[in-house]
């Protein structure tokens, strides 16, 4: 049963689509002040989790709860506790940023003087001030990214689940959303995917390894640092890779039996 | 009622983003009244109404509405924002039928720009405004349900040409269903009841009946149940085809 603390939990979620098993027995829970990293190759599985999660992609078997609502069966009180970023940063290219987040936050129920104070908020945080009347489709992905998470932020929920959000960042913007999300952590559950490892030990409090669907690993930064093999030598080694990268490609490696 | 009016305006406001809404109008404008004009002989006639313009509107409707219609949800998967219309606290079928809905008001504004064609033949004539008045009532409904069609068509690729070709086959089936050219083909082998129902279907056949002045509710009431039966469709399609 789900404390009070956690906001996120799946129970042996399963995801088929034909003969493919993208998700396969996937059960974690996440807590408030948690921010869990799902790392993984591409195509692991990351994504779709996510997908369950908020409620897009109803699984196969299995159950996930969003502040205890079941996401099949309850969806929209679990949805109003969810802000979810999908991979790429989708938004309405004709409209302008504030048009757009006044859209979404019409939609999730703010009234017209919460969302004027809410958006202000947001053009501060996330610093959204210099292309707030500008169209979408004129903007840098760096923009548009930013964009996607004050999307998800507009309603202040609970629980944020981002797909890939530094992907196509410069490093000064992959930093800068590092920032914020280490700044919204204590108030929220936060579950990030990604396939830069820097960035878990950057941010993360937890770290969930997917590989073909299954789960491998869920543990800190730390012991997950310390599954990495020993090194042989580092002159051997062609390319410089880092400790977390060894555990890394350890971890899935041994799973796919090289 | 918030959340359709906010979704309802947004899509309306989508279709003046690109010049494509003054295209199409201009275009309406001009086929329609092209048609009336030129092929129907709108003068020769010497008759003071407006048959020799809705003939055609079924014929131009089958090519136009499809091009309002294709982009409703094929662009929402092709932008992948239908990812986060379907995670919002919103019942899906509030985004179905506000989508149409704004798809259907802008069909009734290329309707109403044809207006001064009603206002030509009064001054030339007078001619049965209450006829002309249903007549216009008929092909505004009958263009929501060749928008609706087009929507749920939208909903199965995000593809817009697709969509668009597809709600073309379907609605030239609804628009001859009528005809001989179909009903030829299933009579040798379909029992009565079947023909009968085929040709019962025939947006034509409804909407003439209105045009020529027997105003038949029936007529307006098999476009409302054809139009809520296609959005009940999209909702159901769009349940089982989320991901794309």
């Amino acid at each position: 049963m789900p404390n009070g603390h956690t906001l996120v939990e799946t129970r042996a979620l399963i995801m088929r689509f034909g003969p493919v098993t993208a998700v396969d027995g996937i059960s974690f829970s996440v807590d408030r002040g948690e921010v869990v990293g799902f790392l993984g190759p591409n195509g692991a599985g990351k994504s779709t989790t996510m997908k369950i999660i908020a409620g897009f992609l109803e699984p196969t078997s299995g159950a996930a709860f969003v502040a205890g609502h079941d996401t099949r069966l309850d969806p929209i009180p679990a949805r109003r506790h969810l802000g979810y970023l999908p991979e790429g940063a989708p938004a309405y290219p004709d409209m302008t940023v504030a048009d757009f987040l006044g859209f979404v936050a019409s939609l999730r129920g703010l009234t017209s003087r919460q969302t004027s104070n809410r958006l202000a908020e947001l053009v501060e945080s996330i610093d959204l001030a210099e292309v707030w009347n500008r169209r979408i489709e004129a903007l840098s992905k760096g923009y548009k990214r930013r964009v996607g998470i004050a999307m998800a932020l507009v309603h202040d929920p609970d629980v944020l689940i981002l797909d890939e959000p530094t992907d196509g960042l410069d490093p000064n913007q992959k930093h800068e959303m590092r920032t914020l999300i280490r700044a919204l952590a204590p108030s929220k559950a936060i579950i990030v995917s990604t396939h830069i490892l820097e960035e878990v030990e950057a941010i993360c409090t937890r770290a969930i390894v997917i590989a073909r669907g299954k789960m491998l690993a869920d543990a800190t930064p730390a012991e997950l640092l310390a599954r990495a093999p020993e090194r042989h030598g580092e002159d051997h080694q062609m390319v410089k890779t880092t400790r977390l990268e060894d555990a890394f490609r350890h971890i899935t490696l041994e799973q796919a039996g090289v | 009622m918030t959340n359709f009016l906010t979704i309802f305006r947004r899509e309306f406001s989508a279709y003046f983003a690109t010049p494509l809404a003054a295209v199409f109008l201009v275009v309406f404008v001009a086929l329609s009244s092209g048609m009336t004009f030129f092929v129907s002989g709108f003068f020769d006639r010497a008759q003071a109404d407006l048959s020799s313009f809705f003939t055609w509107l079924p014929w131009l409707f089958l090519v136009l509405m499809p091009a309002i219609g294709m982009r409703l949800w094929a662009e929402e998967r092709r932008l992948g924002t239908i990812e986060l219309l379907m995670t919002l606290p919103v019942q899906p079928w509030l985004f179905v039928v506000a989508k149409w809905a704004a798809a259907f008001a802008f069909a009734g504004l290329a309707l109403a720009l044809t207006m001064p064609l009603w206002v030509t033949v009064n001054v030339l004539g007078s001619p049965d405004n209450g006829v002309i008045l249903a007549s216009y009532i008929g092909a505004w409904l009958m263009a929501g349900a060749f928008l609706a069609i087009s929507a749920c068509i939208s909903a199965l690729t995000k593809n817009q040409v697709l969509a668009f070709i597809g709600a073309v086959i379907v609605g030239f089936i609804f628009v001859m269903a009528g005809f001989d050219l179909v009903l030829s083909a299933v009579r040798p082998w379909a029992p009565d009841a079947l023909v009968q129902a085929i040709a019962a279907m025939s947006f034509i056949g409804h909407f003439q009946r209105i045009t020529d002045g027997v105003f038949e509710a029936s007529a307006l009431v098999f476009f409302a149940s054809l139009i809520s039966f296609a959005l009940w469709l999209n909702v159901q399609i769009l349940d089982a085809r989320k991901a794309s």
